[in-house]
């Protein structure tokens, strides 16, 4: 499993008190009981860690931890794929 | 109407983290006010009253550890401890009981820490700024984790916060509108912008805080929570309840004279409502726990209302401040302060008003029996004084309960 992966599973299991092992990445945000703050929360907390930004249209399509996973590491490649242009 | 009964007190205090070490600190003349180990620069006094060793991980579970910042999580700590002695949420439905929480100033920690990030970083504040900031959230979480699903606000008037929040769960419970109520108020304004505010005010002690002393020299800071679980007497009765005092009146006014300035006729028609409220009269009061900050001007308006209300007898009545034990926790002190009332009440012992040791009490307030020591004593009735910044006033009147 990817960093990104082990970083949002800890978050998730930290936030719901839940054992990480629970954590699969096909499990949803609703089997989590992850409501909306929790999922707002949890992303600020992401896009802090990583200095990114997930665009408000990719958050809402956020269905499952893959799907987190994914929309992180496409914004970070999308952060250096920036940076590298405008440097 | 219904009389009105205390059966659970909690508190998270600088001088105690329940009744009873508040209790023993109270009476032992112990103060909660020291030098700040963490000190913002720049300011003008070097002391506060504040929680130290408060356990948040032991008091709060994960999800409310995520919501509550630290007034908030002082709220849910001295709510539970009165929910577990009085057990009034198991004896009562749910929808009958209020809850009222005082809180004048909401989580300043949250907001000094996301407005610091933001005015150096920009960017965006963290999503869970607003339930962590607003003034109610203590309610709120309180309410949620007891299962409380009947009337519950926050009430904000400064430094009465605490005493109207009572004052209104008690004629709430007195009228029948609730069968029971947790009420009280939490406070946790010790942040950089509030003490730099507090300083450039000039009524803070750059000493020690000794109401009534006359070389006294303004106030000092505190924080924390007290929280009381009101219910009726024949319901207490009839689950055999402890019962720990009773209130029989609230009074309040409006000074509509001034921002910070006191005057004294607000504060004399509030002790008056509150003993007309308890359908007695000035006479009958034995015990006075007074606003008493410590301030110039508050301690000798304070005076003036007293010889308004009690004539020539202000001159003996015993009267206390205990703010130079726990502080001037601004919304909370009078929950913290009624908490005092109540004990002493129960111990037949009036607190001493702390802070005066080596200081003398100032002659030309006319209060000859301001508390040097403990006194023993049993008054039939005790007040408990609070007055806010804008002139908003609330005096609690109580009874212990034989």
């Amino acid at each position: 499993m990817s960093q990104v992966a082990d970083e949002c599973i800890a978050l998730i299991a930290k936030q719901k008190s839940i054992a990480p092992e629970q954590i699969r990445l096909d499990s949803t945000l609703e089997e989590l009981a992850l409501d909306s703050l929790d999922r707002v929360s949890l992303a600020f907390d992401l896009e802090e860690k990583y200095d990114i930004e997930i665009p408000e249209s990719k958050l809402e399509q956020i269905k499952t931890v893959r799907d987190m996973v994914t929309g992180i590491e496409e914004a970070v490649r999308q952060k250096s794929a920036d940076l590298s242009t405008t440097g | 109407m219904k009389r009105v009964v205390i059966t659970g007190v909690g508190c998270i205090t600088p001088i105690g983290q329940d009744a009873a070490s508040f209790g023993e600190s109270l009476f032992a003349g112990r103060s909660g006010i020291r030098e700040m180990t963490d000190r913002p620069p720049d300011l003008h006094f070097t002391r506060t009253a504040t929680v130290e060793d408060f356990r948040q991980e032991e008091w709060l579970t994960a999800s409310q550890r995520q919501i509550a910042e630290r007034s908030s999580a002082f709220a849910i700590a001295a709510a539970r401890q009165a929910v577990t002695q009085s057990g009034i949420v198991a004896a009562h439905p749910s929808d009958s009981i209020a809850i009222i929480l005082g809180c004048s100033v909401g989580g300043r920690s949250t907001e000094d820490r996301e407005a610091e990030k933001l005015h150096k970083h920009g960017g965006r504040i963290h999503p869970l700024t607003v339930p962590r900031v607003m003034a109610s959230a203590g309610t709120s979480l309180v309410s949620m984790e007891h299962g409380i699903t009947g009337p519950a606000f926050a009430v904000s008037t400064a430094c009465a916060s605490g005493t109207h929040a009572i004052g209104l769960a008690f004629h709430m419970v007195r009228s029948g509108a609730v069968r029971a109520a947790l009420t009280g108020a939490h406070e946790a304004p010790l942040t950089y912008v509030f003490l730099k505010a507090w300083d450039s005010l000039h009524v803070v002690s750059p000493t020690a805080c000794r109401p009534f002393a006359a070389d006294r020299d303004g106030m000092t800071l505190g924080e924390g929570a007290a929280v009381f679980a009101l219910e009726s007497l024949e319901s207490a009765g009839a689950r055999g309840a402890e019962i720990l005092a009773e209130i029989v009146g609230f009074g309040m006014s409006s000074d509509a004279y001034h921002i910070t300035q006191p005057n004294l006729a607000g504060p004399a028609a509030a002790m008056l409502r509150a003993i007309e409220d308890a359908r007695a009269t000035p006479d009958d009061v034995g015990y006075i726990n007074a606003h008493g900050t410590g301030t110039e001007v508050n301690d000798r308006v304070e005076a003036e209302a007293l010889h308004r209300v009690f004539g020539e007898r202000a001159r003996t009545l015993p009267i206390s401040s205990t703010k130079g034990l726990h502080g001037h926790a601004i919304g909370a002190s009078g929950a913290m302060e009624l908490l005092a009332t109540v004990l002493a009440l129960r111990a037949n012992l009036l607190p001493v008003n702390a802070g005066l040791v080596g200081a003398v009490v100032d002659p030309a307030l006319g209060l000859d029996h301001v508390l040097i020591e403990n006194e023993p004593a049993s008054p039939s009735l005790a007040l408990s004084n609070s007055f806010a910044f804008g002139g908003l006033n609330a005096v609690l009147a109580v009874k212990r309960h034989h």
